[in-house]
């Protein structure tokens, strides 16, 4: 895998390496595994110091398995997650804490992910107070009204409760919360996709103003592709448990190669009057991630399928400056 | 418009905030034209999903419809109706889909056995002929394997083919009025694109009138006609899809559309519209978008902004824009 395949000119702050997460699947009275879900099935992944890698896809891809795995929410069966040059993997628990400052995440619903019962103040400043931060509870008071300040909420309100806030103002104070240890890595994982599209634009900018400012690398879960297209510099596009294309997103998304890229970005409705009745769906439903079909997993939805696909799996190979798990563009292939 | 299939005059729904009756839906108005694909659009607690539960008079206490509101569909008074007639016109004459299908669907029940009794309730048929004309809209709605499919329980289905399903116990009583709640919302947008093209398709075939309820400016451009913008309550803009996609007036409008990511957005901020939607009972007195808004002047805090006239179809109910425009 050459540097130019991957656009990385920076060194990469995390790499992951043939990821896999299954999940058992357990049945009979016995409960014993009966099958395995193939969540996460084989992912590589980087992400270069400072920039933000959008990983998208469908519901059931494995997406969000991909984020938790890395911060270790999730035991991967196989695989490489490399801070820097550490594998977290094979970290013991204690050796893993100091990662776990460096890295946070944000989910999509800032109402489960807060403690009704907390003052912000508390929510904000447990991370400070579990990781050591701040000499004093004055100190750290002090941090958290920097913190929200830097969100741009009114630190005079850090003695509310989350119910007084609305859902944009919540999820502020994750971001906060995410931001108070001060992490290198932030993985939101559909952090915007709840909110009304006013109030998404607002946590966007905020995001891209706190990345320029604190240098943050951001891996970016979403299946929303106009969120993909404004905030990151690359993509890796997942399809059933396993990265299907991935590269710079300007190029893919203004050129996409591999046939399920194509269809995910054919079916977005656009806002242009004349691109109306445009889409190009791909037909049928994504199949169960239990059993995926063998051979290319997206043959049975291609419109471009040909003899070698429901045969053998395509690896990832490199086309034009990018990653394309497809055999169209596999030149030891005749079509 | 007297041709129009429904027409809603002057709607207001109420509920209890502080004390007091808060209108979530203050005096709105609008008509839906025989075949017209008609989009309400607006975010979270706007009152669109509202708006179209009143017309099926599905508002739970403590909401309440205020009783100056009209809502006609076929030259009956909806809001006069007795229980039965309203049943009866619920179905046959409006039918709803909602965003959630698994919450719409009997979970206990099997999908033919579903569509099987809206058939037989609309229709006096043999449980046998009622299962092949199941089957045949089954078909019709690209659900794959549609025999083997009436068999099958909600959860044995993904959510493509249980908004499929769906659609099909819809079609079944080929209403004249579909109201579509997020119809995709919930869905993929690979399945979401399948589901847009085939109401497109049924819209087109059976002639039948669709009222839109979305967020998604997107799916507006991919089905409706006209469009109709809420805000806190109150409609900010309507006019044809080109008009308000294409040269939206009202500040709410334009910013809407400007704060939604894209690839061609890409390296400059997002247009963001500061601050957020006030709750319910703290509106201003005048227009309710004023505390948000960058062109508020003068009138806009006390003021409640007149509707404006910019073409035939194209209004907008804003204090600027009413100053621009020759009286």
């Amino acid at each position: 895998m050459s540097n130019a395949a991957m656009g990385a000119a920076a060194k990469p702050l995390l790499k992951v390496e043939g990821l896999k997460t299954w999940f058992p699947v357990r049945a009979g009275v016995l409960q014993r595994v009966d099958r395995w879900i193939r969540a996460v099935d084989g992912v590589d992944l980087e992400i270069p110091q400072g920039q933000t890698l959008a990983l998208v896809g469908e519901s059931g891809c494995g997406k969000t398995t991909v984020g938790r795995s890395i911060l270790r929410l999730e035991h991967a069966r196989a695989g490489r997650v490399l801070y820097e040059e550490t594998d977290l993997l094979a970290l013991s628990r204690a050796a893993m804490r100091p990662y776990r400052q460096a890295m946070q995440i944000v989910f999509q619903d800032p109402t489960s992910s807060l403690d009704p019962r907390m003052t912000v103040r508390d929510a904000i400043a447990e991370g400070l107070r579990s990781f050591n931060i701040g000499a004093s509870t004055m100190e750290r008071t002090e941090r958290v009204a920097e913190l929200m300040a830097m969100v741009r909420l009114d630190p005079d309100h850090m003695w509310r409760y989350p119910h007084e806030f609305s859902g944009g103002q919540k999820q502020r104070i994750c971001i906060a919360r995410a931001l108070a240890v001060e992490p290198k890595l932030l993985i939101c994982d559909e952090s915007v996709s709840a909110l009304d599209v006013s109030i998404q634009a607002q946590i966007l900018n905020l995001l891209g103003e706190l990345q320029k400012k604190l240098g943050l690398t951001y891996l970016f879960i979403t299946h929303d592709l106009g969120v993909v297209g404004h905030i990151a510099d690359r993509v890796a596009v997942m399809y059933l448990g396993q990265i299907v294309e991935t590269g710079n997103v300007t190029e893919i998304f203004e050129a996409p190669k591999h046939p399920y890229t194509k269809a995910l970005l054919g079916s977005v409705p656009r806002l242009d009057l004349d691109q109306r009745g445009a889409l190009a769906a791909a037909p049928g439903d994504p199949p169960d991630p239990a059993s995926p079909p063998a051979g290319c997993r997206f043959h049975t939805r291609c419109p471009e399928v040909f003899a070698p696909c429901a045969a053998t799996p395509p690896a990832l190979i490199e086309a034009d400056g990018r990653l394309c798990r497809c055999h169209l563009y596999d030149s030891a292939i005749n079509r | 418009m007297s041709e129009a299939i429904l027409s809603v005059e002057d709607l207001a729904i109420t509920f209890p905030a502080g004390g007091a009756r808060a209108p979530v839906v203050d005096g709105i108005s609008l008509t839906v034209a025989p075949g017209e694909v008609l989009a309400l659009v607006g975010e979270s607690g706007c009152g669109k999903s509202m708006t179209a539960l009143a017309i099926l008079r599905l508002i739970a206490k403590p909401g309440r419809i205020e009783p100056q509101s009209r809502i006609v569909f076929e030259d009956r008074d909806v809001l006069g109706l007795k229980v039965t007639q309203m049943r009866a016109l619920r179905g046959a004459g409006i039918a709803m889909i909602f965003q959630e299908p698994m919450a719409s669907l009997n979970p206990v029940q099997t999908v033919g056995d579903q569509v099987i009794e809206a058939l037989r309730l609309h229709e006096r048929v043999s449980k046998a002929a009622a299962r092949d004309r199941a089957a045949a809209i089954f078909e019709r709605v690209g659900i794959p394997d549609p025999r083997g499919r009436l068999d099958a329980y909600p959860h044995q289905l993904s959510g493509g083919l249980k908004q499929r399903v769906m659609i099909a116990m819809m079609l079944v009583v080929r209403p004249r009025l579909l109201i579509a709640d997020e119809p995709t919302t919930a869905l993929d947008v690979t399945v979401q694109a399948q589901i847009l093209a085939l109401l497109r398709e049924l819209q087109n075939e059976l002639e039948m009138s669709i009222l839109l309820i979305t967020h998604d400016f997107g799916v507006v451009n991919e089905l409706a006609d006209r469009v109709a913008v809420m805000y806190g309550g109150r409609i900010a803009e309507e006019g044809t899809r080109t008009e308000v996609l294409g040269a939206p007036r009202h500040p709410y409008t334009q910013g809407l559309l400007r704060s939604i990511p894209s690839l061609a957005h890409r390296g400059a901020d997002l247009a963001e519209i500061k601050g957020t939607v006030p709750s319910l009972g703290a509106w201003p007195a005048g227009c309710r978008f004023a505390t948000r808004c960058p062109n508020v002047f003068g009138p806009c805090d006390a003021e409640v902004p007149q509707t404006v006239s910019l073409s035939e179809t194209h209004r907008a109910a804003c204090h600027d824009v009413a100053r621009g425009q020759p009286s």
